[in-house]
């Protein structure tokens, strides 16, 4: 399986030009890049660097992923890193998956950015009122909302992450994914995929091959704009240290191994050209769905 | 009424009246009681003396029943249009709110303990004499879970003394009723149905309200939630039988399937209820041995070197052998010590209600220094770099030089600080009596500040960029060490001033609810609780996959760190407010019958 695979990422990957999507994230020099990565001991960040890349892949001619990347970079006596990042990807027929998640990421990015506005620029930058746990919990239900408003019976899976300082609250509902990629191979998913066959196969029913090929990969029991309420996974944790955060659907993770993800993210210092790597080799696999991908990293 | 019962708190509210936690003014001790109030707009009198009828056949119900799983009723009355029930305060949430709280399922062997207690009480209540009584209306909203983790049935507003062949009103709530209570029949097959319905939606988290009637043979409980044994779905569905006669017999009959479930499974083996054995354990802990001191003991100990340190309120500072808990010196100051030592380089450094910081010899108890500060000191010193640091009432932070006791600086905090500073990062973190939270750099610098509503007297603790505080405003607090952005707040049942623990991901903490926590830090969600007898205002210890802690109720707890689960305890004759010390193979608490005591861990 793996070495049909890799033949054919190779074959395509000599022949594909870049693919760089539509995203217009412009690239970190490679070797300001190391300069930043080389001081980031202290375990005190003063910035983030990310990228992203968002790709419609080999066989779909619509996109149905949506994808947040918001860097803030303040600076002054006050400043703390800030960051929200979030994928989001649509089900349930043509139009409406499309709208679900372009409606989720919306909705999500308005409320926090409505919520920080003053944390973030006002004259005198005091922290939320609101834990940052709470902030993700409301953020959640309006993005709930606003999927159900404006794709009713649509639906999307949501997996969002807002960093502050050295915290990071992740959101998460369906089968997009959080990975902890660190610079030493380790790759760790941070979020369990909320479908069936994750299900079957945490309680040994499948193998992981079985699953990878299960006629019902892709079906869902939580996603936002379904049921009354949205069921998120939602947790806090450090950003990861020596590492990147990685947020993608599973036009990523479904194509390519998490060596294969890891080895690609480890190959460059710079999350955009990371990013875009990621998005030719998933397309190299045959690129079946709509590829999303945020990349995430903190420097001092 | 209302000069008797002092109304502390609305605990619900329903559609003709309300339902209030009270204190029985008539009992010096402090005796709570659940007030529920009927209050009748209804302008019709046979309407209104329906309702009043209801009311007053749920008091004489309850007044013939006598059960551990039923609150007792002290009292009825009416004061003009309002009707008064006065019964015992159950302390707990109703499984409807559990429900809506858990985001995961319930394991097994907690439902089923709960399965057996409720089947328990109808198998009472269906043989209670000269009629059986008919709930007719389990549901998760009239089961309480007690904070010991029983369960109590409440609300016996529409429970029927039940007239065999007589047909009645059809009364109960959709989902949870069987189709014969529509029919207007009330049996013990009504109950078990209704059982059946809540034990379905506990296993499974699908509201039967929200589905159609009579359709739990389509929601195999299997196919939702697989964790769940066979044997136990089997049970349920049994239990759910469309028509009574498939359903069991009694409450008895359940009850008796239910225990050979847990036979089988194995999981009665692990029931948390506490029973008779459990309280029983513990009973043979016997210390190692106990040193008297001449005052309460109500701070905590160091371990250094075979040797223990604890300060008490005789003033002295004692040094004991760690082994066999005998004398090696006493160093005297003129006021009682509330702290923690610390030892680093052979000397010890604690602050006494003197107004100062001492610092003695470790091995001979000779002063080396003392530093005054303008109050009494309650905070305990932490060292690093060369430095001492610790708050005093005086509302300051003190930094001074750990050899020679030079001031560096000193932070004002705007009230007394009786946290005990954590140092990590070249950052200092402290709480003060006003609920100002502090961080300072190491020249003293503030970094960040947050404000609590009510007192920190709790002590921070920092891992993984994240530093820990309880607060008396009832929350426990997670915020960014570096920015002080809150990251989560959990709410306490009480205000607290117990200093958090932390073992991987879970964090450990008492509070004034008696309750000692225990919390998943990525979740910010419970993992268990363990309620004690009294206020926990002490610190847990983690040693060895047990938790350490002494609450006011005199005890000294050892619970699993996992579960939550009793140990052993051991009773001292005095409350205990200061926090355990282990060190390998013991662990040392100080108690207000003014003893020293060390058990084997």
């Amino acid at each position: 399986m793996k070495s049909i695979f890799q033949r054919l990422f190779a074959k395509k990957a000599g022949k594909a030009a870049p693919v760089y999507g539509n995203a217009a994230t412009a690239p970190l020099h490679e070797d300001r890049a190391w300069d930043l990565i080389a001081t980031e001991n202290s375990g005190k960040f003063s910035h983030l660097i990310s990228g992203s890349a968002l790709h419609p892949g080999q066989r779909r001619d619509n996109n149905e992923d949506a994808l947040l990347c918001l860097n803030a970079a303040l600076g002054g006596a006050h400043a703390q890193p800030f960051g929200l990042y979030a994928v989001a990807d649509g089900m349930g027929g043509h139009r409406n998956g499309e709208l679900a998640s372009e409606m989720a990421v919306r909705a999500l990015g308005s409320h926090l950015m409505g919520k920080l506005y003053k944390s973030l620029f006002g004259p005198d930058p005091q922290p939320a009122q609101e834990s940052l746990r709470e902030l993700m919990e409301t953020a959640v239900q309006e993005a709930h909302r606003a999927v159900k408003k404006a794709a009713p019976g649509g639906g999307c899976t949501l997996t969002a992450a807002l960093v502050v300082g050295g915290q990071m609250a992740i959101a998460h509902l369906g089968d997009s994914r959080a990975y902890a990629v660190y610079r030493d191979g380790r790759i760790e998913a941070l979020t369990t995929d909320h479908s069936l066959v994750k299900r079957l196969q945490e309680m040994g029913q499948l193998t992981e091959e079985e699953a990878a090929i299960h006629p019902q990969k892709s079906v869902l029991y939580r996603a936002l704009g379904q049921g009354a309420t949205a069921q998120a996974d939602i947790f806090t944790s450090s950003l990861p240290s020596q590492g990147f955060l990685l947020i993608c659907s599973d036009g990523l993770w479904g194509v390519l191994s998490e060596d294969d993800i890891q080895r690609i993210v480890n190959s460059t210092s710079s999350p955009f050209l990371a990013c875009h790597h990621l998005v030719e080799a998933a397309n190299a696999a045959g690129g079946p769905d709509n590829i999303s991908v945020v990349l995430v990293r903190a420097v001092s | 009424m209302l000069d008797r019962y002092e109304v502390q708190e609305i605990v619900g509210i329903g559609g003709m009246g309300a339902v209030y936690r009270a204190r029985d003014k008539n009992f010096k001790a402090i005796r709570l009681v659940a007030v529920k109030e009927m209050i009748s707009q209804v302008t019709d009198a046979v309407v209104r003396r329906n309702i009043f009828q209801i009311f007053e056949r749920e008091a004489n119900i309850l007044a013939t029943l006598r059960h551990p799983t039923i609150p007792r009723i002290y009292d009825y009355f009416t004061v003009g249009e309002r009707a008064y029930l006065v019964l015992e305060f159950v302390n707990g949430k109703n499984l409807e709110q559990l429900l809506s709280e858990t985001r995961t399922f319930f394991p097994e062997e907690q439902l089923l303990s709960w399965a057996i207690e409720l089947c328990d009480v109808l198998e009472y209540l269906h043989q209670h004499k000269p009629e059986p009584i008919i709930f007719r209306d389990i549901k998760p909203s009239n089961v309480m879970n007690t904070l010991q983790n029983h369960i109590s049935l409440v609300d016996f507003g529409i429970a029927k003394v039940f007239e065999s062949g007589q047909k009645n009103t059809m009364v109960g709530t959709q989902g949870y009723s069987p189709p014969d209570q529509y029919r207007g029949e009330a049996t013990p097959r009504v109950d078990i149905y209704a059982l059946g319905a809540t034990l379905h939606h506990l296993l499974t988290l699908r509201d039967p309200q929200l589905e159609p009637p009579f359709s739990f043979g389509e929601r195999l409980i299997s196919s939702i939630n697989p964790n769940v044994s066979k044997e136990f779905a089997a049970v349920v569905e049994r239990a759910l039988e469309y028509k009574p006669e498939d359903r069991y017999e009694s409450a008895a009959e359940m009850k008796e399937a239910l225990i050979n479930v847990a036979r089988k499974t194995g999981t009665l083996l692990n029931l948390s209820v506490p029973t008779a054995g459990t309280s029983a354990r513990g009973v043979g802990v016997k210390p190692l041995w106990a040193f008297a001191c001449e005052d309460e003991l109500r701070g905590s100990g160091t371990y250094h070197d075979g040797t223990l340190f604890i300060g008490c309120y005789d003033n002295n500072l004692y040094a004991l052998d760690a082994a066999k808990g005998e004398f090696k010196w006493k160093y005297a100051t003129d006021a009682g010590i509330p702290g923690k030592p610390s030892v680093s380089e052979g000397n010890v450094y604690f602050g006494s209600e003197d107004k100062r910081l001492h610092v003695v010899s470790a091995h001979s108890g000779k002063v080396v220094w003392t530093l005054y500060t303008d109050g009494p000191v309650r905070s305990s010193p932490r060292i690093a770099e060369g430095h001492v640091f610790i708050g005093s009432d005086d509302g300051y932070l003190h930094a001074a030089n750990s050899a020679n006791g030079r001031l560096a600086w000193k932070v004002e905090a705007g009230s007394p600080i009786r946290s005990t500073p954590f140092i990590s990062s070249e950052y200092v973190y402290f709480g003060a009596e006003a609920g100002d939270f502090t961080c300072v750099d190491f020249r003293g610098d503030v970094r960040w500040r947050f404000k609590a509503k009510r007192a920190i007297t709790s002590s921070p603790v920092v891992a993984d960029g994240v530093v820990y505080f309880a607060s008396m405003d009832s929350t426990l607090y997670a915020l960014d060490a570096n920015s002080g952005w809150v990251v989560w707040r959990f709410r306490l049942g009480k205000g607290s001033i117990s200093t958090p623990a932390l073992a991987g991901t879970l964090l450990y903490t008492g509070a004034a609810d008696h309750i000692i926590y225990c919390i998943d830090v990525r979740s910010a969600k419970e993992m268990w609780r363990y309620t004690t007898d009294h206020q926990v205002t002490g610190s847990p210890t983690l040693h060895r996959g047990a938790v350490y802690c002494g609450s006011v109720d005199g005890n000294l707890y050892c619970l699993d760190a996992t579960s939550g689960r009793l140990r052993w305890r051991f009773q001292t004759d005095g409350p205990i407010t200061g926090t355990p010390v282990a060190h390998e193979d013991l662990v040392f608490i100080g108690s207000n019958d003014k003893k020293v005591y060390a058990f084997l861990a």
